[in-house]
């Protein structure tokens, strides 16, 4: 009885330790939407959760002081198009270094872990410059190109491989009696069966892109080019200060959507996210 | 084999079938993986040669082009800029601050939130929710916090009867700031490694161990954590080498600042390269933090091999 008590008490002590350990966790959430709504002289005033007086021209003037319904829409293009690339390119990568045998593949994996290994803080530099001579500065090509052949791409690649390791060889090999090439039998066999490591590697890809900001910090300059992360660290007055409610405001449109989204698939992202960290 | 008839002529299969089905192997496999090859060598490993051309040259603004200078960058860097010596200062207090509070709470987290209980994926799900979001958005809103007049946190504080000081504006608050935030922003993904780790562990050692009469203090510390060992490696080597690269949150949080109290060595590069084009120097420095970054994981590396021997 006294046991189940101790057990009891220990439970609850727990729970309340780790609710003010949340704190920090979600408050912040729940102050950048107030702080959305609220108008510059409240910003500055004695802060309340509740907005006093609810401003929502701010999420119009969001829209007017930069481009950034354009913006948005950037963001999106171009982490879908990478995700769209890195799983095509990583999963035929992966595929091979699991299935077949051929030369240079250990030299291939010895050079990927390579990649993993050194900051892109490191290649940028050069990058910069290569991007430069293609022509390519002020546009969304390095965006797409660097995160899909970067660290990335090969974390992605060997989520991949890891996942074409485990799957049974049986189905590839009767597809491969009923005539189908190599590429039919990735195509049509290996790939549907992947879909869980197409998931994690859609999400993490996704998101890796979505958040970006050295190179688009390097690379654009254009306002209509910018993504979301330059758009909202650009959300200041003449001066270079913060225009609070407006950032705020902005960074509430970038997030929410994200958390809603979280909030419904946490399971399958969280478990992406523990994929790609032990691979990585 | 059947899928192409014509190119297995019988010819060749008679001399040496498994040869050319090993070519056609070959050729097969390198055709998947030369989107990715490609993209390696053009991205990555030419960059990687270059940095190392680039290092050895001035160039910057005034020299519109690269003259060979030797290893004058390193010398300059290592020797007389007294600004490297305070950005490596800065960023090894970053990472000595960041890395154990980041793995000492990831791991209770973790041992709190491995076992069923009421409410456990409600907390799993509060602590990863800043892994998902920018780091530019988390710092937006937590410079928002931490202003020194009117700032939230320091208006909780005042309720406690604590005077916060002007945390961004003060070199060494600054940098306390810019560890706890991002230790909140990132502790959720080691603490989800971590999950998944104790949950490999099978319950029967615990039990066996709880029914000999051993406390759970002992429990933890003679079969937890040195099963644990090999994630915590892992974990050490990731985070670390994270805290060296933290750029985006320390741009948008205080820009290096104040008085460069947070100026750290992946700034640092950005700003000399980027800012002021010294990129000969800056190629010194961003093979400098390759060097760090190689060292620090393979010490860790070597240190926990001989640890567990």
């Amino acid at each position: 009885m006294t046991a189940r008590r101790t057990e009891i008490v220990y439970r609850i002590c727990w729970t309340i330790a780790l609710l003010l350990l949340a704190v920090p966790f979600i408050f912040p959430f729940l102050w950048m939407i107030s702080g959305g709504f609220k108008s510059t002289t409240e910003i500055f005033g004695a802060p309340t959760l509740i907005p006093r007086v609810w401003r929502f021209e701010n999420f119009v003037e969001v829209f007017t002081y930069q481009p950034f319904a354009r913006q948005y829409f950037n963001s999106l293009y171009i982490a879908a198009t990478v995700t769209v690339l890195t799983l095509f390119i990583a999963s035929l990568a992966g595929y091979a270094l699991a299935r077949i045998r051929f030369a240079g593949a250990g030299l291939l994996m010895l050079f990927l872990v390579m990649a993993l290994m050194v900051p892109e803080e490191v290649t940028i530099i050069p990058n910069f410059f290569l991007i430069r001579a293609m022509g390519l500065i002020d546009t969304h090509w390095p965006l797409i190109l660097l995160p899909v052949f970067g660290p990335q791409g090969v974390v992605a690649t060997f989520l991949m491989r890891q996942f074409f390791l485990a799957l049974p060889k049986e189905l590839e090999d009767a597809g491969k009696m009923d005539g189908l090439s190599r590429f039919g039998v990735w195509l049509k066999i290996a790939l549907p069966m992947s879909r869980p490591a197409l998931a994690a590697v859609a999400i993490i890809t996704f998101l890796h892109s979505w958040n970006l900001f050295l190179e688009p910090l390097i690379f654009l300059s254009s306002l209509e080019k910018f993504t979301l992360p330059l758009a909202l660290s650009n959300f200041n007055d003449s001066y270079g200060l913060p225009l609070w409610n407006l950032q705020l405001a902005a960074t509430s449109l970038a997030v929410v959507p994200i958390l809603i989204i979280y909030l419904i698939a946490q399971r399958q992202i969280i478990e992406s996210f523990a994929l790609s960290g032990v691979k990585g | 084999m059947a899928g192409s008839p014509s190119r297995d002529n019988a010819a060749h299969s008679a001399r040496a079938p498994w040869l050319t089905l090993k070519t056609r192997e070959m050729l097969e496999a390198w055709l998947f993986v030369s989107p990715t090859f490609i993209g390696f060598l053009i991205f990555f490993l030419g960059p990687l040669v270059a940095i190392f051309y680039y290092s050895t040259t001035e160039w910057n603004l005034l020299s519109q082009q690269a003259t060979f200078v030797g290893l004058r960058n390193f010398e300059n860097a290592l020797l007389e800029n007294p600004d490297f010596w305070h950005v490596v200062r800065n960023s090894v207090i970053f990472a000595l601050g960041l890395v154990p509070l980041n793995m000492a709470l990831a791991l209770s987290l973790a041992l709190a939130l491995s076992r069923p209980f009421f409410g456990v994926v409600f907390f799993r799900t509060v602590f990863f929710a800043p892994v998902v979001t920018s780091a530019i958005a988390w710092a937006i809103v937590w410079k928002f916090m931490l202003q020194g007049q009117g700032g939230a946190v320091n208006q909780m504080l005042a309720w406690i009867g604590i005077d916060g000081p002007n945390w961004l504006r003060e070199p060494n608050w600054a940098m306390a700031a810019v560890i706890v935030t991002r230790v909140i922003k990132m502790v959720g993904l080691n603490m989800i490694l971590y999950i998944a780790a104790l949950q490999s562990i099978p319950r029967d050692y615990e039990e066996a161990a709880t029914l000999e009469g051993a406390s759970r203090w002992q429990v933890f510390r003679m079969i937890t954590w040195p099963l644990l060992a090999p994630t915590t490696l892992v974990i050490m080597v990731l985070t670390t080498i994270g805290s060296f690269k933290v750029f985006d949150h320390i741009y948008q949080m205080t820009g290096g600042g104040p008085e460069n109290g947070t100026l750290v060595l992946a700034f640092y590069i950005y700003q000399q390269g980027f800012k002021f084009f010294n990129v000969g120097y800056a190629a010194a420095l961003a093979l400098i933090m390759f060097a760090i970054v190689m060292v620090l994981t393979l010490a860790q590396v070597m240190l926990r091999r001989r640890d567990m021997e």
